[in-house]
C-alpha cells in the first residue's frame, strides 16, 4: 500500500462515505497522489482545488502532520506509506 | 445533523425562495398568501446567494446556487420542489484553463427569455456573465464581457468584485444589460458579443472623478417587460431612472430618508411601481432612525413614500442586502424581503400592509418569488365582505321540515356540549336570578 487519504465528512458524500481511502500508486508527489484520488472519486477533485489546479484557500491538505503549504505545494514529495490527510482549515462565521 | 422539513407543492401556490448565509428555505402558501409552510434548512452550512424557478417549456425546476468556504461554489436544481438535488461532481460554472480566474461566488441565477427556454444566465464572482443554452446542464463564460478593456479597472464591492443583475431584454432578443459592483451597467445590443458601459449621469461617490465612464458601484437594477426602455437603478448613494435603455440617467430620489441602499423590486403589473429600502449610509448600513421602512413610487421615481403599516418603527436596525428583496407576479401583488437580522417580512396588497412571516432565520441574502402553474384568483377583504353578504341572503327557503331538523340538531349539539362540560366541571348549585325566576313560575 503506497499512499492514504484522510477525507473529512464534508467530502464523504463523494467517496461513498468512507473516511479512508487507500491507493496502491506509488506518486512521487502531493500533487501526483491527488491525480489518483481524483480519478477513483471524481466529486472529490473541485471542492479540494480550483479550477485552476489550485489548492482552495480555506482547504490544507497534509502529509503526515506537515501542511504542504510549508513543504513545497503540490510538489511535496510523498514517501511510501505516507497519509495524506484533507482538513477544512478553521475558518468560518 | 439539522432534519430538513419538506413541503408539498400544488398547482396555484405562491412560493419564496429564501437564500441565507448558513442554507436556504422554500416556503409556501396558496394565492391568498396569509399562511406559510416552511421547507428546509436545504444544504444546512452553505450558503445560498441566488435562487430562481424556471417553469419554462413544462419544467418545474428549482435553481440554488450554493457556496462553502472551503469547498467552492456550484449549481443545483431541484424537480421535486427541494426534496431532492442535483449535486454535480464536477463543478458546473468554471473559469476556463486560459483566463487563470477562478470562481469565488455565484451572485445570481437568471432563466432567459420565455421564447428561449433553453438559456439560463448566471452572474459571478469575480465579475463574469455565464450563459447555458441547454437548461443549465453546461455552462460556458460570456467572452466578450469577460474581455472588455475595462475589466482590469474594475474594483470589489464590499460583498467583492461580482456581477450580480442579469436584464435580458424581453421585447429584443440581441439586448442583454448587466450590472457590475464595482464597474457600473454595461449592455449588449448584439446579442452579448460586444458591450458597453452605459452609466452616463451616474454618480460615483467615492471616487475623485464623480462620473467616470465606468465604475459606478451600481447595487441594482431593475425593469418591466411592459416598457423594457425604462429602467430604474440602487446606486451606491443614488437613486435613478433611464428612459433610453441605460444610454442616460436621471436622479429620482425626491423625499426618501437616503438615497442609500442595495435592494430595489419593480411591481409586477404596474411600470411606474418601484420599491426600495433605504438604509442609513454606507458608514452605517442599516435602517435610517431605527425604522424598518420600505419606501415605493408610484408615479416612477416622481414621488416616494414610505410604507410601514406592519413594521417595527422602532428599535429596527435592520440590513436587507441587494438580492434579498423581490415581489410576486400575483394581483395584488406580494412583495417580500429578508433581513441580515433572519427575519423575513412579506405584503400581500402591494406594499400597504406587512407582516413579519418568520424570524430566527440565518443571516438573508436572497429572495425569490414564484408561482406555480396558474395562479388561482386572490380573495381580497373586498371580494370576501361581498361573499359574506350573499351568503347572508337566504338563497332556499327552508321548509317546515328541514327548518325543524336544523333546529334539533342544533338543540342536540348544544345538550351535548353542556353533558360535556357538566361532566369536567363541579356542578354549580349558586341559584341564578333566572333560575330563581323560574321556579317561582313553577310554584305558581
Amino acid at each position: 500500500m503506497a499512499v492514504t487519504f484522510m477525507i473529512p465528512g464534508f467530502l464523504r458524500q463523494f467517496t461513498d462515505g468512507r473516511n479512508r481511502l487507500a491507493s496502491d500508486a506509488r506518486p512521487a508527489t502531493v500533487g501526483e497522489a491527488l491525480q489518483h484520488l481524483w480519478a477513483l472519486h471524481p466529486g472529490v477533485r473541485d471542492r479540494v482545488v480550483t479550477e485552476q489546479g489550485e489548492v482552495r484557500p480555506h482547504v490544507n491538505v497534509f502529509v503526515g502532520t506537515e501542511s504542504v503549504r510549508f513543504t513545497g505545494g503540490l510538489a511535496t514529495p510523498v514517501a511510501e506509506g505516507a497519509e495524506i490527510w484533507i482538513v477544512p482549515a478553521v475558518s468560518g462565521g | 445533523m439539522v432534519a430538513t422539513r419538506q413541503i408539498t407543492v400544488k398547482d396555484g401556490d405562491v412560493l419564496l425562495l429564501v437564500g441565507t448565509m448558513k442554507g436556504a428555505f422554500l416556503l409556501r402558501s396558496s394565492g391568498a398568501r396569509k399562511r406559510w409552510e416552511v421547507g428546509g434548512p436545504y444544504f444546512p452550512g452553505l450558503s445560498v446567494y441566488a435562487m430562481t424557478f424556471d417553469d419554462r417549456a413544462g419544467r418545474q425546476r428549482l435553481w440554488a446556487s450554493t457556496n462553502s468556504m472551503h469547498w467552492g461554489a456550484v449549481l443545483r436544481s431541484s424537480d421535486d420542489f427541494g426534496r431532492t438535488w442535483t449535486n454535480p461532481e464536477s463543478a458546473n460554472v468554471r473559469f476556463p484553463a486560459e483566463t487563470g480566474a477562478s470562481l469565488k461566488q455565484i451572485w445570481k441565477i437568471r432563466p432567459g427569455r420565455r421564447d428561449e427556454p433553453g438559456t439560463l444566465y448566471c452572474g459571478v464572482e469575480p465579475a463574469a456573465l455565464f450563459e447555458s443554452r441547454d437548461a443549465g446542464e453546461t455552462w460556458t463564460l460570456n467572452p466578450g464581457l469577460y474581455g472588455h478593456p475595462h475589466r482590469a479597472r474594475w474594483q470589489p464591492g464590499g460583498g467583492g468584485l461580482c456581477l450580480h443583475t442579469i436584464l435580458p431584454d424581453p421585447s429584443n432578443r440581441e439586448r442583454l444589460l448587466v450590472a457590475i459592483s464595482t464597474g457600473g451597467v454595461y449592455r449588449s445590443d448584439d446579442g452579448g458579443r460586444t458591450w458597453n458601459s452605459r452609466n452616463q449621469g451616474v454618480r460615483a461617490e467615492f471616487l475623485p472623478d464623480k462620473h467616470p465612464e465606468f465604475g459606478q458601484c451600481v447595487h441594482k437594477v431593475v425593469l418591466h417587460p411592459a416598457r423594457p426602455e425604462r429602467l430604474f437603478l440602487q446606486n451606491h448613494w443614488g437613486l435613478y431612472r433611464s428612459d433610453d435603455g441605460g444610454d442616460s440617467w436621471q436622479d429620482v430620489a425626491r423625499g426618501v430618508p437616503s438615497d442609500f441602499g442595495f435592494c430595489m423590486v419593480m411591481h409586477p403589473h404596474d411600470a411606474d411601481t418601484v420599491y426600495i429600502l433605504p438604509l442609513e449610509s454606507d458608514e452605517f448600513r442599516c435602517t435610517p432612525d431605527g425604522k424598518l421602512r420600505v419606501y415605493r413610487t408610484r408615479d416612477a421615481g416622481g414621488s416616494w413614500e414610505p410604507l410601514t403599516r406592519g413594521l417595527p418603527q422602532r428599535d429596527a436596525l435592520e440590513t436587507v442586502l441587494r438580492d434579498a428583496m423581490t415581489a410576486d407576479t400575483m394581483n395584488p401583488a406580494g412583495v417580500y424581503f429578508g433581513t441580515r437580522s433572519g427575519q423575513l417580512f412579506g405584503s400581500s396588497d402591494g406594499g400597504s400592509s406587512w407582516t413579519r412571516i418568520l424570524g430566527g432565520l440565518p443571516p438573508v441574502v436572497s429572495v425569490e418569488a414564484a408561482v406555480v402553474g396558474e395562479p388561482k384568483p386572490v380573495r381580497t377583504a373586498k371580494k370576501t365582505a361581498r361573499r359574506a353578504l350573499k351568503a347572508r341572503a337566504p338563497k332556499r327557503v327552508a321548509t317546515a321540515r328541514t327548518g325543524a331538523k336544523r333546529v334539533v340538531k342544533a338543540r342536540a349539539k348544544r345538550v351535548v356540549r353542556a353533558r360535556a362540560k357538566s361532566r369536567s366541571a363541579p356542578r354549580r348549585r349558586v341559584k341564578t336570578a333566572a333560575r330563581r325566576g323560574r321556579a317561582a313560575r313553577k310554584k305558581k
